[in-house]
């Protein structure tokens, strides 16, 4: 409610404040810079959902069906999730400083200059290889977890019936896998459209604002420039955007049981 | 089309087996013929599903050999063996079509599209699939959706054998019926060599020119449904095939008569000389539908008291007891009177079985 | 007690599930539920359980309305398709456990278990866990939990559907003396005409959602009120021939006329459906009045104890049941016979007219 009212308000100090009706709703729909940062919100959760859905396919194929390196791999696999989000951070920004990382060291050791600091690609690039690399276990495990439950006769009759690995993948196994790819789907276009940790940690949404995503923006506004008013009408806004994905993924999902029911 | 050679198999699923009860499948050595339809009948844990699993190239057995037309495949993994195999549930690729499912081991083949199209025509005419080619498989009800899986077998003119894994098991009642006549009808059109496993003794002795009887890991007897039911091997077999089973009384022979308790059962002087012979544990097996059921004494009768009374619709179990706690089973055909007491069950001579330490006595 | 339902309907997101029930079920009755898949009969069960709510109509418990009532206010006991224990619990345990939750006492639940074990031949395994139990034992473990409370209402859902035929055979039996022995309303599903036949009592034939008929089980059988309640409670599917009367002669088919005599006496003229169940058909004559029917053979199926023959009526399918093992030559003629006095005739429409007299009970 509060976030409500403050959208409606003008708030000059504790116990000054002029209703303005939906003025901040103007002022932030006409942002530019919102514009530009939900632009780039979806160009970025795009991408990594191009990325990690293969990816954690891809890895789960291969990984081995049962037994103890079964286990093994599986939690080797879940280790990025278990990491808290600034520790991710703290982690990355080690990891890839130009100077003492590993990563950045190595890179720079080749030949080419690194510093995300700085380069607005390499940002973008280390941005997205640090959720690809946090998140893509989900979306293993999800797979995983689908590919399990598909009945060994399946395997058995592609066999005989002289299917090749491709053919059983496209045939067999991603036709039955598509209920938790669906959820792996959404589950991942939410948190990477609501990404604020590791821009945040890593990169502070700069350089310049080549990595301030909505949420990043959105915390600016409202804690940076204590724009109370706009931020509390944008937070609704964001809202909005993100139950109307919600509602367009809740859809496809229902249609994907349906498909399998009958 | 092919003979298939079990030479001495044998399988445990324990790495270092030490007795006979250690192996879910003891030695079996037995041929069968090519274009033959056999069924593996037995309860679960029997072994059969074992013995499919050696045939099919799933299992590697712990002992032995599988040829296929005398060729030796015991190493061959199920691809490299030509068989089909129709599965307990439906397996079929649900986004393609019935077309798409029955040409889809011809492509992974690399056939033309001209031959593709010509078997896959032939085959859904023989299934009665002809009218739903293009629909998509997922949309069909579970017995077309069998006959689809079914297909895909036949669709290959190279397929040595085709297994069935209790094919029926998901299927109404009245479609067994239907889809039990196809198979039938399929095979007498095609004559290809089938194996159909399954505990359920109507689909065994209906589908099967040779029923193979499983327990315990080993065969207890091949024959055609007719030698079961008249000559089972074993009491196992005779409890087993038909509805209800055999009867068993525990007896001794007397002469031309088998002694329950103090209750004398005549026998023929063939049975009688085969009782005089026997030694151990002696008992006397006869099927309900040779057991007449009379209300009042007549000549040769034995006396019982009805303990219940089954009504199966188009005839009656009547379940009564002889002697000393020996229950005997009785069938009643429609329109008879049922006794409501006692009963007089007259034995049928020439079904009279005797067995002894559980198997069969014969010449 | 007594349970009556009300016009109950039941549809989901506009499927028809079930449609206009009212039935009435008495204490101490074996109601059995038959139909094939997807007539509705688990869904019946489940507003009977209490763990659905009807779209409409009205569930009355001795005349009160229980359609509201949570499942756990309901005094029953359901068991389901798959064999559903605690895997945890031992066999003991397992059968204990609806006791415990009532809060009954210790000696009390020892003896009551001991005897539930016991009816069901479970005494030995009660120390043991479910896994380590055959798929029969265990449908019989979930069996005895749901007998061992006294409950006002026992639903089974298709309880043997996953067992080995021999053992399906022996439990059909040891059910029916355990239904017997107590007072508690009975309701069993089924798809199968003779596990409907052995457990005998009351029966609802149920199709897509609808009841065609319901009575006691043998006269159901016996007076099949349409073809479609005949076809569902067959097995093998019952034989149907298109006839029409003139005058006084009977036409079965185009090739064969029976006198109008005996229950068809007064037939008037007219086209009608005849029926015939497959073990009404012979291979040899039982009497005289009997009528030789020639068709071409399709297919014989022996089962052991009955050779069934696929048979061809000038275009009409029939099946021929005869006791014994025969072996014809398949696509040469064969010769059956009919007892005229054996067949059911129905409209055109399906509506039964007449049915055999000296069938009934």
């Amino acid at each position: 409610m509060t976030v409500v009212n403050y959208s409606l308000q003008d708030i000059f100090g504790p116990g000054q404040r002029v209703f303005v009706g939906l003025e901040w709703f103007k002022e932030v729909l006409a942002d530019k810079r919102l514009h530009d940062a939900l632009g780039k919100q979806l160009i970025f959760s795009g991408l990594v959902l191009l990325i990690e859905m293969p990816l954690g396919i891809l890895i789960a194929l291969m990984m081995p069906k049962k037994g103890l390196t079964a286990s093994i791999s599986l939690v080797i696999i879940a280790l990025p999730l278990l990491i808290p989000w600034n520790v991710i951070g703290t982690i990355w920004i080690i990891f890839t400083r130009p100077d003492i990382g590993l990563f950045g060291a190595a890179i720079n050791g080749m030949g080419i200059a690194f510093d995300h600091t700085s380069n607005p690609l390499q940002a973008w690039i280390t941005l997205m290889f640090m959720e690809v690399w946090h998140w893509t276990p989900l979306v293993v495990l999800l797979s995983y977890a689908g590919l399990r439950a598909i009945p060994e006769a399946y395997f058995q009759a592609a066999k005989i019936d002289g299917a090749s690995t491709w053919a059983t993948f496209w045939y067999i196994q991603l036709p039955k896998m598509r209920g938790v790819l669906t959820i792996a789907l959404l589950l991942r276009f939410m948190d990477s459209f609501l990404i604020y940790a590791e821009p945040f940690v890593l990169t502070g949404g700069g350089p310049g604002n080549t990595t301030t995503f909505l949420s990043i923006y959105l915390v600016k506004v409202a804690v940076g420039q204590f724009d109370l008013g706009p931020a509390a009408a944008f937070s609704l806004v964001y809202f909005l955007i993100i139950l109307l994905f919600c509602f367009i993924f809740y859809q496809v999902l229902k249609n994907v049981g349906k498909g399998e029911k009958s | 089309m092919a003979k298939i050679t079990l030479d001495n198999v044998a399988h445990s699923y324990i790495a270092k087996p030490k007795n006979q009860a250690d192996y879910a499948l003891r030695l079996i050595d037995n041929i069968w013929n090519d274009g033959g339809a056999y069924a593996l009948l037995g309860p679960s844990g029997c072994g059969k599903t074992t013995l499919l699993n050696i045939i099919s190239g799933l299992l590697t057995p712990s002992k032995g050999r599988v040829l296929f037309d005398g060729k030796d495949v015991t190493g061959l993994p199920t691809e490299k063996r030509n068989i089909a195999q129709v599965f307990q549930f439906p397996v079929l690729y649900d986004t393609m079509s019935v077309y798409g499912n029955l040409a889809f081991p011809l492509k992974n083949r690399g056939f033309n599209k001209i031959d593709i199209e010509k078997r896959v025509l032939e085959v859904a005419q023989i299934l009665d699939l002809t009218d739903s080619l293009n629909k998509k498989a997922a949309s069909l009800t579970a017995d077309a959706k069998q006959k689809i899986s079914l297909g895909r077998g036949l669709v290959r003119s190279d397929v040595a054998a085709i297994l069935f894994d209790e094919p029926l098991t998901v299927i109404d009642p009245h479609l067994k019926w239907q889809l039990r006549c196809k198979l039938k009808q399929v095979h007498e059109q095609l004559k290809l060599t089938l194996l159909y496993v399954t505990h359920d003794q109507i689909e065994a002795l209906t589908f099967a020119e040779q029923v193979i009887v499983m327990y315990e890991g080993a065969i207890v007897q091949i024959g055609t449904p007719q030698e079961l039911f008249e000559n089972p091997s074993h009491k196992f077999v005779g409890y087993f095939i038909g509805s209800p089973g055999m009867n068993f009384l525990p007896c001794t022979i007397e002469g031309n008569q088998a002694m329950v308790g103090d209750i004398a059962i005549k026998l023929n002087n063939q049975t009688a000389a085969l009782g005089a012979k026997a030694i151990g544990k002696i008992e006397l097996g006869i099927r309900p539908l040779y057991l007449e059921i009379h209300n009042t004494k007549v000549e040769g009768s034995v006396p019982t008291i009805v303990k219940s009374i089954e009504d199966q619709g188009s005839y009656k179990i009547v379940t009564t007891i002889l002697g000393n706690n020996n229950i005997l089973r009785a069938r009643l055909p429609e329109g008879k009177t049922c006794p409501s007491e006692k009963a007089w069950l007259k034995f049928s001579e020439n079904w009279i079985r005797l067995f002894s330490d559980d198997m069969l006595l014969k010449n | 007690m007594s349970i009556t339902i009300e016009n109950i309907s039941l549809s989901v997101n506009k499927e028809i599930y079930l449609k206009d029930i009212s039935l009435n079920f008495d204490s101490g009755s074996k109601n059995i539920l038959l139909g094939r898949t997807l007539a509705g009969k688990t869904s019946l069960l489940r507003i009977l359980a209490g763990l659905d709510r009807p779209s409409k109509g009205k569930i009355l418990v001795d005349n009160k309305d229980v359609t509201g009532v949570s499942v756990r206010k309901r005094n029953i006991s359901m068991v389901y398709q798959q064999f559903i224990n605690y895997p945890s619990f031992t066999i003991y345990d397992n059968i204990a456990s609806p006791l415990k939750v009532a809060g009954m006492g210790k000696s009390m639940i020892d003896s009551r278990v001991r005897e539930a074990a016991e009816m069901l031949h479970l005494e030995d395994m009660l120390d043991r866990m479910p896994g380590e139990l055959s798929g029969g034992q265990q449908q019989r473990c979930a069996i005895a939990r749901a007998l061992v409370k006294d409950t006002n209402l026992l639903l089974l859902d298709e309880p043997l559907v996953n067992l080995d035929y021999k053992l399906r055979e022996e439990l059909q039996i040891d059910l029916q003396d355990i239904f017997a022995q107590r007072n508690a309303i009975v309701v069993y599903t089924s798809t199968e005409p003779s596990e409907a036949l052995k457990l005998g009592g009351n029966i609802v034939i149920l199709d897509k959602g609808r009841v065609l008929q319901n009575g006691i089980t043998s006269e159901v059988f016996h007076k099949p009120a349409t073809i479609k309640v005949a076809e569902i409670f067959s097995d093998p599917p019952i034989n149907l021939i298109n006839c029409h009367v003139e005058g006084s002669v009977f036409h079965l088919g185009q090739n064969v006329t029976i006198p109008l005599t005996g229950h068809m006496k007064s037939l008037a003229s007219g086209n009608y459906i005849a029926g015939i169940r497959s073990n009404h058909l012979y291979l040899n004559p039982q009497n005289k009045t009997d009528t030789a029917i020639e068709a071409i053979l399709d297919l014989a199926e022996i089962n052991g104890s009955e050779t069934f023959f696929h048979v061809n009526y000038a275009g009409t399918k029939l099946v021929v049941q005869e006791v014994g093992i025969y072996s014809k030559k398949i696509n040469s003629k064969i010769l059956f016979y009919l007892d005229p006095a054996s067949l059911f005739v129905f409209s055109k429409s399906g509506e039964l007219i007449l049915s055999p007299e000296n069938f009934s009970v």
